[in-house]
């Protein structure tokens, strides 16, 4: 007999992103929102953390124990081994809620780990549940053009935070750093990463606070470097619409809209894009949006905070020389 | 080779997205439904396999008989014969289950769906898929090249791309970059005529439970009025002191 279950305490277990052994801001996010889940059952958080950064860190934001895997063979992310270490730390804690981050790498685990666990999930959400028996959460639906309070019925439930959503909550917690060796078999590694290329000096649309997104109105790819510029001054992400990517203008990554990226981001500056119903699905969780188009029947100004109407061929560059002034005072 | 396409059914692009039954259902009035956008990039690279490799396609959707036309199209754009299990896609792990018994009855070795549907955007099904048929899983895929059993996947990920090498069995949740915009067909009148005489299979579902349930659905709150300035001082002032972004 196990009398091991007994002692478990039900944790909320939370899975932290790292990039080159330090902590993503999502870290943070998602132990925050996990925190509050915790206060809401009467227990604990503990994240997951591979080869990530300083525990401490997320102790600063309610993690009360933190289980710190350290292999080299995760060195690359790979779905399936980390979606079993998930699971596994899940199971050793007796998890009954399980979060994650809505990165490219979290959306790939989430159903493995969902499946494992043969707990229900649900991806995009945008507030602390509404309540925890039953469990019910909103998270946004129709690519952000509506949301759904939907109830998870099984024992164990996975939870996908959606980007920005929750925000930062700073609250102690001890963070006592565990050592955790999930037992990994070869079956895990069926699916290699051959290799990856990844610009490291930009800012990704994920994680990007701010992103400068431009479109056909730019009139071709030899306009960009004003863009660039901005996305410079402001430490921002750059994006474009989607015929821009499609004519080979930019990266098909940049890409954004319903197609495309969703952007979560607090302030996204779009310049010579009309507004399409698509591109908007893509953009409507960004908080504040700033429009620069010529026409003043851009559908694009009827979503925007703030707009000028005007040639972005004259507006950018006057933009970009007063932004490059003021972030020089004002650093 | 054998490969299924798992096609979603979905609200087109410019759909206005309304409820009803107090705000629990989507309401279908006047919308027009298609093929998942996704789902469309994942059926072209198949017909790609299927003319340059001799891959046989099939496609397959959860739901009921109106999704029928969606599956036509799909046998029209090339497919050789589609399915239908018949029962209403209520979750992606239920819509999981019953994918998993089509692949296990019908011996596929390539399961190409796409990376979400644009409709609930659970970006689930694929996975769960994997992980119940013990296959292996690419997500995100933007390029997939099959030499025996042996892949090679390009993986779109934040801020860049990654190169995979695994092998069949695989289930690839793909969207665009598998092929390019341009290389997707409208379905011309002789693929029309022919996708009329084409197999289209109505199965009984498999027992499957779904987990997660809408409670009730809510449009976000009307935005105020855009404030237009002439000037970038005024902008970049509203952006320090009212916004507080910069
Ligand atoms: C199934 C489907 C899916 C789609 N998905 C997406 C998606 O995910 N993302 C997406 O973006 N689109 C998507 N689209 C395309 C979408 O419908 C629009 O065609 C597209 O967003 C338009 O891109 P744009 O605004 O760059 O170009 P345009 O519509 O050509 O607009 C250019 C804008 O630039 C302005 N302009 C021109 N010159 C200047 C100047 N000198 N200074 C300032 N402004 C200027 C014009 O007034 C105009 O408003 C999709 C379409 C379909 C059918
Ligand atoms: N009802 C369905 N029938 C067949 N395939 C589906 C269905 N729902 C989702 N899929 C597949 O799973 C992918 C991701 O869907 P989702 O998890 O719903 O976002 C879609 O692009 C389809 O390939």
């Amino acid at each position: 007999m196990n009398f091991g279950n007994l002692y478990k305490t039900m944790s909320v277990l939370v899975y932290t992103e790292s990039e080159n052994g330090s902590f993503k801001k999502t870290a943070f996010e998602v132990v925050s929102y996990a925190k509050a889940i915790a206060n809401e059952m009467g227990t604990t958080v503990t994240a997951v953390s591979v080869n990530g950064g300083d525990a401490s860190q997320l102790g600063t934001y309610g993690a009360d124990k933190v289980l710190e895997v350290s292999n080299d063979k995760l060195n690359n992310f790979n779905a399936e081994a980390y979606a079993d270490v998930v699971a596994q730390a899940a199971k050793a804690e007796g998890a009954k809620v399980v979060v994650l981050t809505s990165s490219a790498d979290a959306k790939f685990m989430a159903p493995l780990v969902a499946v494992n666990l043969e707990a229900g999930y649900v991806p995009n959400v945008v507030a602390a549940p509404e309540s925890i028996s039953p469990f019910k959460v909103k998270h946004s639906v129709f690519t952000n053009k509506a949301f759904s309070l939907t109830e998870i019925s099984t024992d164990v439930k996975v939870v996908g935070l959606g980007k920005n959503a929750f925000g930062l909550k700073e609250n102690a917690g001890a963070a006592a750093a565990e050592a955790f060796s999930p037992s990994l078999s070869d079956d895990d590694f069926n699916t290699k990463v051959v290799s990856v290329d990844k610009a490291t000096d930009k800012v990704t649309i994920a994680d990007a606070e701010i992103v400068v997104s431009a479109g056909r109105g730019l009139k071709g790819p030899e306009n960009w470097g004003m863009i660039e510029e901005m996305a410079e001054i402001l430490g921002a992400a750059t994006a474009c619409s989607k015929p821009v990517s499609d004519m080979g203008w930019r990266p098909h990554g940049e890409h954004v809209g319903q197609t495309g990226k969703p952007v979560a981001s607090t302030l996204y500056i779009a310049i010579g894009i009309s507004g399409a119903i698509q591109h908007l699905a893509g953009i409507n969780s960004s908080k504040v949006k700033v429009v620069i188009n010529n026409d003043p029947e851009a559908p694009f100004f009827k979503a925007a905070d703030y707009g000028i109407v005007g040639d972005a061929f004259e507006i950018v560059p006057q933009l970009n020389e007063k932004l490059k002034a003021f972030k020089a005072q004002n650093n | 080779m054998k490969i299924l396409v798992c096609i979603s059914h979905v609200p087109d692009t410019t759909s206005k997205i309304n409820f009803t039954d107090g705000d629990t259902a989507f309401d279908t009035n006047g919308v027009n439904f298609v093929i998942n956008p996704n789902d469309e990039f994942g059926l072209t690279r198949a017909m790609w396999f299927k003319e340059k490799q001799g891959a046989s396609v099939h496609v397959v959707n959860v739901g009921g008989p109106e999704t029928e036309p969606t599956l036509r199209k799909a046998l029209a754009i090339g497919a050789d014969e589609a399915i239908r299990v018949n029962t209403p896609a209520t979750d992606g792990y239920a819509v999981a289950k019953q994918l998993a018994a089509v692949v296990k009855d019908g011996g596929y070795d390539l399961v190409i769906g796409g990376r979400e549907s644009i409709d609930y955007n659970g970006g689930m099904v694929p996975g769960m898929l994997a992980k119940m048929l013990d296959a292996n899983f690419v997500n995100t895929c933007i390029s997939l090249e099959v030499a025996d059993s042996n892949v090679t996947a390009i993986r779109e990920i934040d801020g860049g791309k990654e190169t995979i090498s695994t092998s069949l069995p695989l289930v690839v949740g793909g969207q665009k970059g598998l092929v390019e915009e341009s290389d997707l067909r409208i379905p011309n009148m002789r693929g029309i005529m022919q996708a009329r005489s084409k197999p289209l299979t109505v199965r009984e579902p498999v027992d499957a439970n779904s987990e997660t349930k809408t409670v009730s659905f809510e449009k976000p709150a009307p935005k105020g009025a855009v404030k237009l300035v002439d000037n970038v001082d005024d902008l970049i002032n509203l952006l320090h002191n009212e916004a507080k972004v910069i």
